[in-house]
């Protein structure tokens, strides 16, 4: 399967500008690809359903407004702060997690 | 007055979309040097957004009929900032407002930035109306699409329902198509008798409202007129399809694995409200809106243009930036440029604008049907439910229901939860009017804001 077509797995669909260098980042420990230019939103959907799980009820979150209102996708990352998904450029060997890490209270 | 360097007056633009940009123009044309903030990487705003350097698309291809408009504010902004006649501060959010005084975040952490005179620009967001279900992921806003196509050049799904109502439901959905996305339906909660009842404001631009009309007939039977939207069916991985009635009272089921929703848009005024402007509640707008001369003067040094005070479209927006920024020049005793036909334009893109809202309501009958065990905060999960048991024993006002029952609490600071919530809390309460629940107060920081930034900036003295 091509990346333009989507990985499976993948919410997001590229339909243009698929012609972009690759970038690798992790996933929960996971490597995978995306490409330059992408946001960790774009990159992280291009691979998974969502982004986190939400604090307050059963469902995943995956963002919802994507011009940095909502605050629904910030994400984990393995050691250090958490991102907004939607506002901050994927860059290389990016390393997020779709939980808190085991030592957050 | 000649105005020697050091004595110029400081004046802040918050926003760098079609009215910011213009704004900081006509500042620069009176002498001053503005300093803009955005948390855009790119000037440009939402509309005019620009993807990251390296995508290949031609702006033909990402702004359509208005590529021209969005190259010329473009070239504008680029320039200025590359001659240095004004200060771009790009990535960065205003979060607090006080005392002359804006408290900024950006990469580089906290810090404040005064002005004598402050110019928001802050645009607008999706106006979202709970359906249930739409808490579960894969469900956006119609804004938000829309951003992932241009500036991502992606979908946010392979069979996308999009719902609510407004322009941009019409134009997504070709934009979409275009792109060689798939769009399972068109769902406009807007009747045919509604979206005629706005056509004697829509003809003070007859081309656009043609424009428009031409591309919903493009979507054929894609397209719904006045439906209504019963809830998302959600699995384990998304939304997996929208139940709906149509016109006729129809039941109707659309499979799907995305939704995007949006009912035209609403005004960003959290800054304005940290500013001191004055609000009053406006019925065609269903929302409670900053108040301004024509010019965009609120007072206090205050000055507002663009969609954050109405939602006048891109176009009324560049007319707006620019008479906020004469009216700041005026009132600094600056030659300023005449603007008589200016204020005649923009009096004429109001009109449109006022019957845009008419044509394409906020359906606020729905929000008193919500069932009980509705989302209507996505933030924390606070349920239709839990807000009308809130207003028994708290009452039916809108910052007691907020501190009772956590709806508007959450990180979004109830963006996408108050207007629906003070339609909730007016029905429970038997208030005839969602004004009569007031007004949810905005508290600083408008952005969540790393503690580490805070405790740094207080450390150095701010």
């Amino acid at each position: 399967m091509t990346m333009a077509a989507g990985e499976a797995g993948g919410r997001l669909v590229r339909l243009a500008e698929t012609d972009r260098a690759p970038l690798h980042f992790f996933l929960d420990g996971t490597e995978r690809q995306a490409l330059a230019g992408d946001t960790v939103l774009s990159a992280v959907l291009s691979v998974a359903p969502a982004l986190r799980r939400s604090e307050f009820g059963p469902e995943a979150r995956a963002g919802f407004c994507l011009m940095g209102a909502c605050q629904d996708c910030w994400i984990w990352q393995e050691d250090g702060p958490r991102l907004r998904a939607c506002s901050t450029p994927l860059a290389e060997g990016m390393r997020l997690l779709s939980d808190a890490p085991r030592e957050w209270p | 007055m000649a105005v020697t360097e050091e004595a110029k007056p400081r004046i802040v633009v918050v926003g760098a979309g079609p009215a910011g940009i213009r704004a900081a123009e006509a500042l620069v044309g009176g002498g001053l040097v503005p300093i803009v903030i955005d948390e855009g990487e790119r000037a440009g705003g939402q509309i005019y957004r620009r993807p990251p350097q390296g995508f290949m698309r031609p702006p033909e291809a990402l702004y359509g009929s208005e590529a021209a408009k969005a190259i010329a504010l473009h070239r504008t902004f680029d320039s200025l900032a590359a001659a240095g006649r004004l200060v771009h501060h790009s990535r960065s959010s205003v979060i607090a407002i006080a005392d002359g005084r804006l408290q900024v975040i950006g990469d580089a952490g906290a810090r404040w930035i005064s002005y004598d005179k402050l110019i928001l620009a802050t645009g607008a967001m999706d106006r979202v109306m709970p359906v249930p279900g739409w808490e579960s992921a894969g469900v956006y806003g119609l804004g938000a699409m829309q951003i992932a196509l241009k500036a991502q050049g992606a979908a946010l799904g392979r069979r996308i329902v999009l719902a609510g109502s407004g322009p941009l439901l019409t134009l997504l959905a070709v934009q979409l198509l275009k792109a060689g996305g798939q769009v399972a339906a068109i769902l406009d909660t807007a009747s045919m008798r509604q979206q005629l009842r706005g056509f004697s404001g829509l003809a003070a631009r007859p081309l656009f409202a043609l424009r428009g009309l031409m591309m919903r007939r493009s979507l054929g039977r894609l397209y719904h007129a006045g439906v209504r939207l019963d809830r998302i069916e959600a699995d384990g991985r998304g939304p997996a399809a929208v139940l709906w009635r149509d016109e006729a009272g129809r039941s109707q089921r659309t499979p799907c694995d995305a939704v995007g929703l949006g009912w035209h848009l609403r005004a960003e005024t959290r800054l304005a409200d940290l500013a001191g402007c004055d609000f009053a509640y406006d019925e065609t707008w269903r929302q409670w809106l900053p108040q301004a001369d024509a010019m965009g003067r609120a007072g206090g040094g205050v000055y507002l243009a663009g969609d954050g005070l109405r939602i006048v479209g891109a176009d009324g927006a560049e007319v707006a930036g620019r008479l906020a920024a004469v009216a700041c020049l005026q009132d600094l005793g600056l030659p300023a440029p005449d603007i008589a036909s200016e204020r005649r334009r923009l009096a004429r893109l109001n009109r449109f604008a006022r019957g845009v809202a008419e044509a394409f309501p906020w359906p606020a009958e729905a929000a008193a049907g919500l069932p009980d065990q509705t989302v209507v905060c996505r933030c924390e999960g606070v349920t239709a439910g839990e807000l009308r048991k809130t207003v028994e024993f708290g009452g039916g006002e809108v910052n007691r229901v907020k501190s009772l029952g956590r709806a508007g609490m959450g990180r979004c600071q109830g963006r996408y939860c108050e207007l629906a919530a003070a339609e909730i809390v007016a029905d429970s309460a038997g208030h005839a009017c969602a004004a009569a629940a007031g007004r949810m107060r905005g508290q600083a920081p408008v952005r969540p804001a790393p503690i580490s930034a805070l405790i740094q900036d207080a450390a150095t003295g701010g």
